[in-house]
Order: C-alpha cells, then sequence, then structure tokens
C-alpha cells in the first residue's frame, strides 16, 4: 500500500507546488485548511521549506540550495540581507542571537523563522541573483556537493565543476526526475583528495582516467548507494562504470530514472537507493543499468585516485582534511578558509564576510562540507590587509583543533527528529575542551561530529569522536545523552566509527573525551593519528578508555528540550508559545 | 466517528487527526519481558514505524533500545493514547508502565 506521503505526492508534486504555495502566502498560513496541512507541508519540502517543529506551528526552516557551494559575487550580500530581514524568531539564541545563517553540511544555506507569507518577497530577492530553493530538500535531487574548491585547486585530477553545474541544471525542476521514491544525495569530485564525500551519497562520480581507443580518458568512476542515516549506514558501492564528462548527465539521468521505477515507494525507511543495492548487489545493478536505461555500451571502471584521498581521513598523510587556512589556487591566486563554528554566523558577519569577500577577493563564497566558508580568488598582496579584518579574528583561518573539527546538526532547538539539543551544545564543549584539555603533540585535525538523532545530518559516523543523540537516566530522571563512537573517517579506506560507549548522560561527555584523549596520549606509538590508534585497539579496550566523568562543564539543557516551545525562552514551556503566528507575528487566537 | 492516524516527519511523531501527539525521544517503561530480558525495559523512542487503533486504544509500533542493557529492535504494539469521542487522550507515557501487546497475543 502506498504510504501517505506517496499518495500526497501522485496528487501535487513538483514544479507545480510553487503556485499553491504562493496562493497560500498570499491568504496566510491560517487559511491552510487543517486536514491539509500535513499534505501540504510535505510537498513545501520540494520548494525548501520544512514546517518547524510542535511550539513552532506557522514558521518555517528554509533550504537553499547552492551548487558545489559556490555562492558567486553578490549572492551571499543577498542571503544576509534575507536572513536579517525574514529570519527573525520570537525569541532569541543565547550564543548566535537572533537571525542568522546556517552553512550546512551539504554545501547549503538554511535560514529560520521564516514566514509562509513572507515567501513571494523572499524567492523574489533570491532570485534576482539566481538563487534558488528549488528541491533543496524533498524526493528528488538535492543540492549537487563536491569540491569546494572545484575549478580553482591546485589538486585538481579534472575540473568537476562544470560537471555539477550541467547536472544541476538538467535536474532542477526536471518533470521525469521530480518524484522519486526518497531523496538522491549526488556528489562529484574531480580533485585528487575526495574532498565530494561521494562514498556518503546515493550517487558519487569519482575522478578516475581510463584508456579508450587507446587514449588516457579523464572522468569519473560511478558508485551508489551510500548513506548514513537511520543505523543502517552504507559506503557508496563500485558499479564498475566510468564516464567521461560529457557522458555523466545522461549516465546520472538514467541512474535516477532506475531509482524512479525500482525504489521502494511502500515503505519509506527501505526507500533510499541503498536499500535497492543491498538486494540487488552492485552486479545486477550494473546489469539492469545497462540494459534498461543506458543506450550504448557502458564502459568498465577506470583507475581512480582513492590512494591519494585525504580530506576527512583522520591520517596524517599530507593531503588537505579540510579546507581550513590559506591555500594557494591552480591560477596564482589565493583561497582563505574560515572556520565557522557549528556553522552558524550572525546576519551582521554574514554581511561582513560579503564585504571582505568582495573588498579581497572576487565576491565568491565556497561553502564546505565541514560548514565552513571559503574566499576565493584572493591576489598575494592582499592576504596580509584580509588578515586583519576583525571578522577574521572570529572566523579564523587558524582555529584551535577543538573549534576547527566541530560540527553540529540543528538539533532539538527546531528539528523534528532530534532527541538532544546540538549546536549550542558543540559550542559550549569547543569552548570547554580549548580551555580545559591538551591535545597530543602534532594532532591538527581532530574531528567531533554531534548529531541529534540517527538521521545523521552532522555526519557523525566520520568523525573522529562521533556524538548521537540518546537519552538516559541520571539520579533517576530522564536526561540527554550521548553516544559516543570513535575511529570513522573517509580517505582510501573509509570505515565508520565503532559506537563504543552509549548512552553518556551530556554533562559527562566532555570529562570523557579528556580522558579518553590522555588515555590515547599514553598509549599512542609514534606518531600515529587517532583513527589510526583507534584501528589498532579492539572495541572493548576502547570502551574502558572512554570514562565518563562530570568535571566543570555544566551542561543547562539536561532536561527533554523537545517538551519546550523554544528551549532557549525564558518560559520555554509549550504552552508560553507564540505560535501559529499571523505574517506579522502577532499570535493567531484559537477562535481566529 | 473517524480517526486519522499517521506517522509523520519521518517518523518523528504520531498524527491523530492531524495534531501531533506522540513524539520520538520520550523514556517509556514496557511491561514487554521478552524485548530484552529486562524485568521492565526503560526504552528510548528513536523512530514511529506505525501507527494503529484497537477500540479505544491508539498504539504504536517503533523502533528504539533499552537503555539499561542497551538492547535495540521493535517492541510489539505499545499503547500511547485512548479515544474519546474521537478525541486523543494523552497518558503520561514517561511515569506508567506501558502493556506491550506481542503479535502472538492477537491469536
Amino acid at each position: 500500500m502506498p504510504t501517505d506521503v506517496e499518495r500526497w505526492k501522485s496528487e501535487v508534486y513538483g514544479n507545480e507546488i510553487r503556485e499553491h504555495l504562493l496562493e497560500f502566502a498570499e491568504q496566510g498560513w491560517d487559511t491552510i485548511p487543517e486536514d491539509e496541512r500535513d499534505a501540504w507541508f510535505e510537498r513545501f519540502k520540494w520548494w525548501g521549506l520544512y514546517h518547524q517543529r510542535n511550539g513552532q506551528e506557522s514558521y518555517f526552516m528554509m533550504r537553499i540550495g547552492t551548487p558545489n557551494g559556490v555562492l558567486t559575487p553578490g549572492q551571499t550580500e543577498v542571503v544576509a540581507e534575507v536572513a536579517d530581514e525574514y529570519a527573525r524568531g520570537p525569541a532569541e539564541n543565547p550564543i548566535f542571537g537572533n537571525g542568522y545563517v546556517d552553512w550546512t553540511t551539504r554545501q547549503s544555506i538554511q535560514l529560520h523563522w521564516i514566514k509562509l507569507e513572507d515567501i513571494p518577497e523572499i524567492f523574489d530577492k533570491l532570485e534576482s541573483v539566481g538563487l534558488s530553493t528549488q528541491q533543496a530538500c524533498g524526493d528528488s535531487w538535492r543540492n549537487i556537493v563536491g569540491c569546494p574548491v572545484a575549478g580553482k585547486d591546485k589538486h585538481e585530477h579534472v575540473d568537476a565543476l562544470p560537471v555539477a553545474m550541467e547536472l544541476n541544471e538538467t535536474f532542477k525542476g526536471n518533470d521525469d526526475h521530480s518524484n522519486l521514491p526518497r531523496k538522491w544525495k549526488v556528489s562529484v569530485t574531480g580533485c585528487r583528495e575526495g574532498c565530494g564525500q561521494g562514498d556518503i551519497n546515493d550517487l558519487a562520480l569519482e575522478p578516475a582516467t581510463k584508456e579508450i581507443d587507446g587514449e588516457e580518458t579523464k572522468g569519473f568512476n560511478i558508485r551508489i548507494g551510500g548513506g548514513l542515516s537511520r543505523n543502517e549506514p552504507r559506503l557508496a558501492r563500485d558499479i564498475d562504470v566510468f564516464v567521461t564528462p560529457e557522458q555523466a548527465p545522461e549516465v546520472s539521468g538514467a541512474i535516477s530514472a532506475l531509482f524512479r521505477e525500482n525504489g521502494d515507494r511502500d515503505n519509506r525507511y527501505n526507500a533510499r537507493i541503498k536499500f535497492l543495492m543491498d538486494e540487488w548487489g552492485a552486479e545486477k545493478f550494473r546489469n539492469v543499468l545497462q540494459e534498461e536505461y543506458v543506450d550504448f555500451e557502458l564502459e568498465t571502471a577506470g583507475d581512480d585516485l582513492r590512494s591519494e584521498y585525504s580530506y576527512n581521513s583522520g591520517y596524517a598523510d599530507g593531503g588537505h582534511s579540510d579546507h581550513v587556512g590559506i591555500h594557494e589556487q591552480a591560477d596564482g591566486n589565493y583561497y582563505v578558509g574560515l572556520d565557522v563554528l557549528v556553522g552558524r554566523m550572525g546576519v551582521d558577519d554574514t554581511k561582513e564576510l560579503a564585504r571582505v569577500a568582495d573588498e579581497y577577493g572576487s565576491g565568491e563564497i565556497r561553502i564546505t562540507q565541514r560548514q565552513n566558508v571559503i574566499i576565493t580568488d584572493v591576489p598575494e598582496e592582499k592576504l596580509d590587509a584580509l588578515q586583519d579584518e576583525d571578522l577574521l579574528d572570529h572566523y579564523s583561518p587558524d582555529p584551535h583543533p577543538f573549534m576547527r573539527g566541530s560540527i553540529a546538526c540543528t538539533g532539538t532547538e527546531f528539528c523534528s527528529l532530534s532527541i538532544v539539543e546540538t549546536k549550542n551544545r558543540q559550542v559550549r564543549y569547543a569552548r570547554w575542551l580549548k580551555e580545559n584539555v591538551e591535545l597530543p603533540a602534532g594532532v591538527e585535525d581532530f574531528h567531533i561530529h554531534l548529531s541529534g538523532c540517527t538521521a545523521s545530518c552532522a555526519q557523525p559516523q566520520i568523525a573522529d569522536i562521533s556524538l548521537r543523540g540518546m537519552k538516559t537516566r541520571k539520579d533517576g530522571e530522564p536526561v540527554e545523552a550521548l553516544d559516543i563512537g570513535l575511529g570513522g573517517g573517509l580517505g582510501e579506506n573509509p570505515n565508520f566509527a565503532e559506537w563504543v560507549t552509549q548512552r553518556v548522560p551530556v554533562d559527562e561527555v566532555p570529562g570523557a573525551i579528556k580522558n579518553l584523549l590522555a588515555n590515547f596520549e599514553e598509549r599512542r606509538e609514534g606518531d600515529e593519528t587517532f583513527r589510526e590508534f583507534v584501528a589498532r585497539t579492539d572495541e572493548e579496550d576502547l570502551a574502558e578508555l572512554v570514562e565518563p566523568e562530570e568535571t566543570s562543564y555544566e551542561d543547562p539543557m539536561m532536561h527533554n528540550t523537545k517538551r519546550t516551545w523554544y528551549p532557549y525562552a525564558d518560559d520555554d514551556s509549550l504552552d508560553a508559545s507564540p505560535a501559529p503566528t499571523h505574517g506579522d507575528g502577532t499570535p493567531i487566537a484559537s477562535d481566529d | 466517528m473517524s480517526v486519522s492516524l499517521r506517522v509523520l516527519d519521518d517518523g518523528a511523531w504520531v498524527s491523530v487527526n492531524d495534531a501531533r501527539e506522540v513524539s520520538v525521544s520520550e523514556l517509556w517503561r514496557l511491561d514487554d519481558p521478552s524485548f530484552c530480558g529486562c524485568e521492565l525495559p526503560d526504552f528510548v523512542v528513536e523512530n514511529v514505524l506505525d501507527v494503529g487503533a484497537d477500540g479505544r486504544t491508539v498504539s504504536a509500533k517503533v523502533y528504539g533500545q533499552c537503555i539499561a542493557c542497551g538492547q535495540t529492535g521493535v517492541p510489539g504494539w505499545v499503547p500511547v493514547g485512548r479515544l474519546r469521542e474521537g478525541e486523543f487522550v494523552d497518558i503520561d507515557r514517561e511515569r506508567v508502565v506501558l502493556p506491550v501487546r506481542r503479535a502472538d497475543d492477537d491469536e
């Protein structure tokens, strides 16, 4: 039997949602019939709008898709202006204030507290500079990710940016691919360091070389079925196919069509293509693709570059582990990667970022999969002055490793799925760790990813220390807790973290990390990295090294933050919520 | 009187008559020793998989784990509320023991 979501999608989905969305915006949130709200909220996702969680009715999260993380000159300023004018809520976040921009792990942008009534104006502003929310969420081609410095990088095998952009052009708003069984995440990587993180995507194009008709041809190998969600993480599997950049759109479309026709529409938990890959295996997948979806003979896989991958690898192999810092581009200019702690930047700082990028670079900004931003195209002679800008005091190109390595998802502040508070907590953790914990000598990259639930938006399984939202009891009372995983990472031989210690009360996690690092330092052999240490230590021993402990760290959010309308409000009880509200923010009275 | 029961937000909520009523991330005490061997499993709800009504009782199938022993999985149908004249009446799920109905209880 088709699910509710499939039934709603079969009635109205894709591009046509927009006219309904604009009509409801015109008439007001409360004109959406109550018994149709869930159906419309599900559909609105296709246009980048998520209705926020219980207690925040009538407010939306808006996601803006920026293919490959590229914000062309002029776009960042508009994002900041939109956030300033429209992304202000009825309560303030104690760390980030009111009005901020979230840079995401899929190189996109998220704004919160958006009112439906403002959507027409917001769309006009975004679209005036070529930005769009189309397909940023929903069951279709999501924002395409890749190496954030594609086209600029000195370490590039093939320039993947035109391919990513062509895929975006071809499959955004494409009616044949607008209603898939589930989300469709695509990564296109051209660099030699694996920055596209293809292994955790539904469809990954990875750099490769193939001898075709006696000529060495550069292009991509294809992998399928990666993903981290739902306690079912999978690495994308090699289907033994090579494509040239010219063939990439056609073959990618064929794979998307195969998913459209064969994915499970009866069970959304089983709908992602990773489960079809589980069922079929790579060989059958390739055979079906060849026989039913592609009109020419597919090439077998070429020679890949995976042995050179350094990005988020946890190995000290000399390559980039992220894009923070100052790096020379292929054209002799420089890119400057700034650390944005947990990816959240206030509107004033975002405006400053746009100004600084314009003054010192080309005005372009790139978003990374580690929730950071990059100012590109900076001439060498402007580097010193750029580094003197106040903005770089806060968003440093040379941050402390605990700041640099922190990633966090949205969490219970806004998200229905999350079990715990995340972003503010990760900021508190990083600050406490920086003040209280010494990293072993030479450790400059140390990744801690905090995800509020098994959806894994913070990509916890591929970090040195993986934190995942959970619950436990402490002194008999239910409290927020975290599972702790160790030793995940990508690179040549990616692997997911081992969940060695579970349900640690959130106030004991910083102590656990402190003790773990001390134990690592004591047992470390030579210059081995943390991931290498974890790899050679058995799981039971690792669990003993974690040692959760209360410390001077205090956590103000131990309670069920989901049972608040907004965890940082003075009166946070659900009854105190002003939502739902009219377009101007005044509460809609229940007898309205 | 017809009652609309749904799982929403990718398994984050049970919706009754288009209102989100039961959320993931709650801690439930289950009367289901066959789930993990603990006498009364202390169960954290991670995902709602299905919802149904048996007479006036609204029950859910959920994925989660016992926080005492770590066993993960899907217990039987767990009662999450009652229907009174078509309206959902909440129960204090974090404070009462919830009697789980296993599939073989149906026979």
